[in-house]
């Protein structure tokens, strides 16, 4: 059984050293373009649900209180959020605010909305260095 | 003239205290002081209330709450001010209910109340239900020695108003959104400023002006509309006088400016607080270096970032004292040396407090 095992991963690797075309990661302009854009489509959703009169349940938008997403500071997470208590990721403080001003339910943090919202204000800030933590 | 304000402010606090309101209020108490004390008054300025309409009789709670608040205080102010302003934005998408509602809240106010014309009063109908509330859109008038006007400062180009959009209530839509790259720059225009020029021909140029119009009269930021387009031709009308101040709203936060003879000022939101446009990364913007910052808003106090003003104008210098919310007060007085508006203690870069720091 042992000696089997042994014999199959020489063959394997043997394989991998003489396989003509390459298997590890590598990739064009064209997969670059494209993932871009799938970020952007991202960006886009993102910016359409922040300016969304029914993202929440009053009529109220992100961008209301945030244009551009300005002073949403995305660079800056995770921080410490004194009335939160506790380090927490932009994605909690973005359903705080889905919560309060805009009077609605809190999104799930790999919900595509949110990952948008998220993909849009980083993108308003783009150009901007990390800085975790900072107040 | 500082006896006064103190005087003014211990009243108020003993007032507020009795009812339990707290340390603040979100409005503008403005006091015009002259040479003659016995002259002196004062006004109040409410502005950007954003009233929102849900549904049926429902409105957001949190625009009108700061609505409502202003008016109950303002009516406590003592000594009485003579008149109340509302500088603009009284609705958020220039509705029937939104004005409806709004001007009831107002109503409360037991005092003589002037309006200023906002983007999300005028663009549903052109400030046709408006008009029928309150009156004419642009108009002046004289108190105590000192002249008044009022201008409708969010007008815009005949095409977009007119020919771009396929209904009325998309064209608020888009003009409604402060970020909206469809929106287009405000501007008194040509027909407004041959009135204000009229208008400022009947009057001495040693007597004190005062203008109020929702945008500032000086350009800040154009993608937010803190701006005007014609700010420079209405300046150029303004020149000839000693002593011109623009009491303006829009922006949701502490500005001030000195541009030659013109003392500029902005007015707090009863709604809530607007970055500045330094914040935001992609922008070529000119906040006036003069304005230090007000405290950056904290999220988790729903009032925060609004605040009241004392204004006190000596000889046609103002005074302004601002009372803002969770924060020290903030007190912006003439500088007669260096001829311009200065926060009397953190103008001095290495005065300023970690909150005045926005990025």
């Amino acid at each position: 059984m042992f000696h089997f095992k042994q014999t199959t991963l020489y063959l394997s690797l043997i394989g991998l050293l003489i396989t003509p075309f390459a298997q590890a990661d590598e990739f064009t302009n064209v997969d670059m373009q494209r993932w871009q854009q799938q970020f952007m489509d991202s960006v886009k959703q993102g910016r359409e649900l922040w300016t969304s009169p029914t993202l929440g349940t009053n009529g109220v938008a992100c961008a209301q209180c945030h244009p551009n997403a300005a002073n949403t500071h995305p660079e800056t997470y995770p921080k410490f959020q004194k009335q939160i208590g506790k380090v927490v990721p932009l994605w909690e403080m973005i359903n705080w605010c889905l919560k309060n001003p805009l009077e609605g339910l809190p999104l799930a943090a790999d919900d595509p909305k949110m990952t948008a919202i998220q993909a849009y204000v980083t993108y308003e800030r783009r150009g901007v260095k990390l800085e975790a933590g900072k107040h | 003239m500082t006896d006064t304000i103190n005087v003014n402010r211990r009243n108020f606090i003993r007032n507020a205290g009795a009812l339990a309101l707290g340390s603040t209020l979100p409005i503008s108490l403005v006091e015009l002081a002259f040479a003659e004390s016995s002259e002196n008054f004062t006004f109040a300025y409410i502005s950007d209330a954003h009233i929102q309409h849900i549904k049926g009789a429902s409105f957001v709670r949190n625009w009108d709450k700061g609505l409502i608040r202003a008016v109950a205080e303002t009516n406590l102010l003592t000594p009485k001010p003579d008149f109340v302003m509302f500088g603009g934005d009284l609705a958020q998408l220039g509705s029937k209910p939104e004005l409806d509602h709004g001007a009831e809240i107002m109503s409360a106010l037991s005092h003589k109340v002037r309006y200023v014309m906002g983007e999300h009063d005028y663009y549903l109908d052109l400030g046709g239900y408006w008009e029928r509330l309150f009156g004419p859109q642009y108009y002046s008038f004289d108190h105590k020695g000192v002249h008044f006007i009022v201008l409708n400062s969010i007008l815009t180009y005949d095409e977009w108003t007119h020919n771009r959009w396929p209904s009325n209530e998309q064209r608020m839509l888009e003009m409604a959104g402060l970020d909206n790259p469809n929106g287009s720059p405000f501007m008194v225009g040509d027909e407004q400023r041959q009135w204000l020029k009229n208008d400022l021909a009947k009057i001495a140029k040693t007597t004190p002006v005062v203008v109020f119009s929702h945008s500032p009269l000086q350009k800040i930021y154009k993608g937010w509309n803190f701006w005007t387009e014609d700010a420079e031709q209405i300046q150029a009308l303004l020149k000839p006088f000693n002593k011109v101040s623009v009491i303006y709203g829009h922006v949701h936060q502490i500005q001030y400016n000195q541009i030659g003879n013109i003392s500029f000022h902005s007015v707090m939101a009863t709604a809530w607080p607007w970055p500045y446009p330094s914040t935001y990364a992609q922008a070529e913007q000119y906040l006036p270096k003069l304005t230090v910052p007000m405290n950056r808003a904290d999220p988790f106090f729903e009032r925060d970032a609004t605040g009241w003003q004392f204004i006190n104008m000596a000889n046609g210098d103002v005074d302004m004292n601002f009372t803002l919310y969770d924060n020290n007060d903030r007190s912006v007085r003439f500088n007669k040396a260096s001829q311009q508006p200065e926060d009397s203690e953190y103008q001095d870069e290495s005065s300023h407090i970690p909150p005045q720091i926005h990025y």
